[in-house]
């Protein structure tokens, strides 16, 4: 479903300028899932101004720990298998809206939920203990950029899971309903890209910031 | 309890800001008074707070930057008539409240005059030209105009509880860094400028899905208006460019409230991170602003020649040349960061580029005249100001391009006279040619012309009148944003511009003069057929204003200028009845108006740290969302006959002009 209107959406916007006939208005699906694509865009724009003033403020420690001393791989590595197999759920739970199986539905999405507390609850132990040991985000430059930006991240996972526990109760009390369909494809979107970003910031943050 | 809000906050000592704060505030509440008690509040309620409609929308903010260009316009009078008195003296204002003028005067114009003015005429517009009965997201659309005005409002309550940013419209730290800045003030600029960011993200989503999903039949991309075609790009722009604006803002926000250290001058801060970060969403802002107006102006040129607009492909190639490079230029508004001669170069030589499409514009314009049977309408003037005063705007652009020469103009008055120049010359009088162009679509009468050239002339000289001394002090070498100087051979210039600034003033007084007489003489003005100045795109295929669903039919396209075919074919094979069907269309929501109470709630929280309203404003912010997710039905049904009811008497008028200008 969600690689339906991958495909949909992107071909846009070049092919078929020169069109003789156009057949009017798109359909409310492809327009509801277009237009969240674009804010998943703009919100991948936000992130990545996170990504370049960290990458400027790398070195920046202030006299501070760096990223070698301060972080811890091996957790790092179970908090990004929890948010990777909770998109995988996510998956599976679009797999049962398609088929409109209630119960399924409902046991992918509280796997999700469960996947992605641990997630939070990880990255929170984390951040706890960092400024628990004199590394907090007002230590140094790169310690605040660092913060900025992992906790930008945690911060959508946490509107995400909001999001999802809504969407439980929507789809409880209304069912498949289209506009409810509309608004989980919606949710799907953005909790897959918010694994795409957390690639992004296991890669530059975590594994090169602990080369450096 | 209230956090650092005490009764400190209210400036009783100082008279000007107590009593233009008390005036709005009375003349606010007797709108009010009188609002409810005529009994207008249910239908405003109805008709225009809760409405998705996207014409209503769009000319409620317009309406929101007409009133906040008063307000940014006192600034401006005030900041002349200083200067023009300050030579050895302290002036009228003192300096924190000077500081404090040119900071409101910048943010207010850019982001509660331009942004709502282009927005509005797009939301307004552009449907229309689409032949389509609404935008993607209609309740989404709602929100985002409500986000824009939480904004403004902030803004103007900082005039009498708390301060506003001395910073300047941007704010540069470390000056605005809590050691430097350690009030308020700045907060009141971040916050506002978050909250209606978000809305202006929105209405960009909105209107790209729109453009690039929702057009009817026939309307395929090169059929498309060129308003239609700068609409696309200038919220192309902003959705890759606000949230830029949104990141680095909160950065500061982070430096401020938690101690974080991304521009702070210790811990490693580095501060020209906030200035590349700042220019590359504020460059392509300015073409976020001046890409619709450059649509306004081929609509309104092509109208009024009597010819399609000349060279489409080229004007659609050059929009869109510009909404790429756009964002290739932004280290141009520092060159004086010392970043070497390589890089300067680089972006000198993009700078200069730029000019190349714009360029190519003008030339589109005049051919598009050249050999037309041009109407000298109010609109029309607007059009051929702005040609001649961008020109020179342009010019100076590229002067400034140069790196050398921006060494010595660097903070300047030159580089304040170059933006206005641009702004004013490109963006406002774009914005006004389209005020006068599409204020018989949206209330059904014309403005009327006499009073509307008097504002176009007043306005035109007086911009030359303010600014032009502007250019030639800053060659004397008058940096921006001074409060009181001792250079005698200044003054005089000073006193020219003071007197340019009056000029403006007569202008926008025409202005609403022309608006009162305009609506006591509507009756007059009336404009029955929908189509006042045979006009070629869909918005004129509809009545004015347009029933809510825009058309009882959908047009189909069958070529450029869509509705100026229509109306050869109608001369030449007649017209049937159409077959009336039920129309859907959205329901009115107050979810808009609701998020905008709690954004305005959490907003002044956290500007005055009351962290418990902060916390209430988020929870009422999410049950909000959840009720708007909750409801069962979105849509409601016009029947087949008042859709025909509705039509009718508006086709028969449309077919007797087309059917007399055919005979004559």
């Amino acid at each position: 479903m969600a690689a339906g209107t991958f495909a949909q959406a992107h071909t846009l916007p070049l092919v078929g300028l020169e069109d003789a006939v156009h057949e009017g208005p798109a359909s409310k699906r492809i327009i509801t899932g277009y237009g969240f694509w674009i804010f998943l865009l703009s919100d991948i724009v936000m992130f990545s101004c996170f990504f370049a003033a960290y990458a400027v403020l790398l070195g920046q420690t202030a006299g501070g720990p760096t990223g070698a001393q301060l972080f811890n791989l091996p957790n790092v590595a179970i908090e990004t298998a929890c948010l990777l197999l909770s998109s995988f759920f996510c998956g599976m739970a679009s797999v049962a809206a398609e088929i409109r199986s209630h119960r399924w539905f409902q046991i992918w999405m509280a796997v999700t939920c469960v996947l992605g507390l641990a997630f939070l609850a990880i990255e929170f132990h984390e951040f706890a203990d960092l400024v628990a040991r004199g590394a907090g985000p007002s230590r140094s430059a790169f310690l605040s950029a660092f913060f900025a930006l992992v906790g930008c991240h945690g911060l959508h996972v946490s509107a995400g899971v909001l999001w999802l526990l809504t969407m439980m109760a929507q789809v409880f009390a209304k069912g498949f309903r289209a506009d409810i369909q509309r608004r989980f494809l919606c949710f799907a979107l953005f909790w897959h890209a918010l694994d795409i970003i957390w690639v992004g910031v296991f890669s530059v943050v975590y594994l090169l910031g602990s080369a450096a | 309890m209230f956090g650092k809000l005490t009764w400190a906050a209210i400036p009783f000592d100082q008279p000007i800001p107590l009593v233009a704060g008390g005036v709005v505030l009375v003349v606010i509440l007797a709108v009010l008074v009188w609002v409810v008690v005529a009994g207008h509040l249910p239908y405003l309620w109805r008709e225009w707070i809760t409405s998705v409609d996207h014409k209503r929308i769009g000319v409620m903010y317009t309406l929101l930057a007409c009133v906040m260009l008063l307000r940014g316009f006192s600034d401006a009078i005030m900041m002349r008539a200083q200067q023009a008195v300050a030579f050895h003296s302290s002036g009228f204002l003192p300096p924190e409240h000077y500081n404090q003028i040119f900071s409101a005067h910048g943010t207010i114009m850019i982001f509660f005059v331009a942004m709502p003015f282009v927005i509005g005429l797009m939301n307004l517009v552009v449907p229309l030209q689409l032949g389509v009965r609404d935008v993607a997201f209609p309740t989404l659309n709602s929100v985002g105009f409500w986000l824009t005005a939480t904004g403004a409002l902030l803004v103007n309550v900082s005039l009498v509880v708390g301060e506003f940013a001395r910073t300047g419209w941007l704010p540069y730290p470390p000056l605005s860094e809590l050691t430097y800045s350690p009030t308020v003030g700045v907060d009141y600029y971040l916050w506002s400028l978050q909250i209606s960011g978000v809305g202006t993200l929105v209405a960009g989503i909105n209107l790209v899905t729109t453009v690039l999903k929702i057009r009817t039949r026939g309307m395929s991309y090169m059929r498309m208006p060129m308003f239609c075609w700068t609409t696309l790009a200038s919220n192309l722009l902003i959705i890759a460019a606000f949230p830029i604006l949104t990141a680095t803002l909160a950065m500061l926000i982070l430096d401020r409230y938690l101690g974080f250290h991304f521009f702070t001058n210790d811990g490693g801060g580095n501060v020209m991170m906030f200035m590349n970060l700042i220019w590359a969403w504020g460059h392509p802002e300015v073409y976020i602003l001046v890409l619709p107006a450059f649509g306004i102006f081929s609509e309104v040129v092509s109208t009024f020649s009597g010819k399609p607009l000349f060279g489409y492909r080229s004007m659609v190639l050059a929009t869109m040349a510009i909404c790429v490079i756009s964002f290739m230029v932004w280290l141009h508004h520092f060159f004086t960061m010392g970043a070497g001669p390589d890089v300067n170069a680089i972006f000198g030589i993009a700078s200069m580029i730029i000019a190349v499409p714009t360029g190519v514009k003008i030339y589109n314009w005049l051919f598009t005249m050249f050999a037309g049977r041009i109407r000298f309408t109010t609109p029309m003037m607007w059009s051929i100001g702005f040609m001649v005063t961008f020109i020179l705007g342009g010019l100076t652009g590229v002067l400034v391009a140069v790196p050398p020469a921006d060494f010595l103009l660097h903070n300047s008055l030159f580089l304040v006279a170059h933006f206005h120049n641009v702004i004013i010359g490109g963006v406002l009088f774009g914005a006004f040619a389209g005020y006068t162009y599409w204020f018989p679509k949206a209330f059904g009468f014309r403005l009327q012309e006499g009073w509307g050239k008097a504002a176009f002339w007043f306005w035109l000289i007086g911009f030359y009148v303010a600014f032009m001394p502007l250019y030639a002090v800053g060659f004397l070498g008058m940096t921006r944003r001074m409060q009181h100087y001792d250079v005698a051979a200044w003054t005089p210039w000073l006193h020219i511009a003071s007197i340019g600034a009056v000029l403006i003033l007569i202008g926008i007084i025409c202005q609403i003069t022309q608006l009162v007489v305009s609506i006591r003489h509507r009756e007059e003005l009336r404009d029955v057929t929908g189509d006042p100045w045979d006009g070629r795109s869909l918005e004129w295929a509809t009545a004015s204003p347009p029933p809510v669903f825009n058309f009882a039919f959908m047009p189909d396209v069958r070529g450029e200028d869509a509705y100026w075919g229509m109306k050869q074919r109608v001369r030449e094979e007649g017209a049937k009845e159409p077959d009336y069907k039920p129309i859907e269309m959205p329901r009115n929501s107050p979810t808009g108006f609701v998020c905008a109470f709690f954004a305005t709630l959490m907003g002044f929280a956290l500007i005055w740290h009351i962290w418990w309203m902060v916390i209430a404003g988020l929870i009422g912010a999410y049950a909000t969302f959840v009720v708007f997710a909750w409801r069962d039905h979105d849509e409601y049904e016009i029947p087949a006959e008042e859709v025909a009811r509705l039509d009718r008497a508006n086709l028969l008028a449309r077919r007797n002009l087309v059917t007399a200008a055919g005979s004559a």
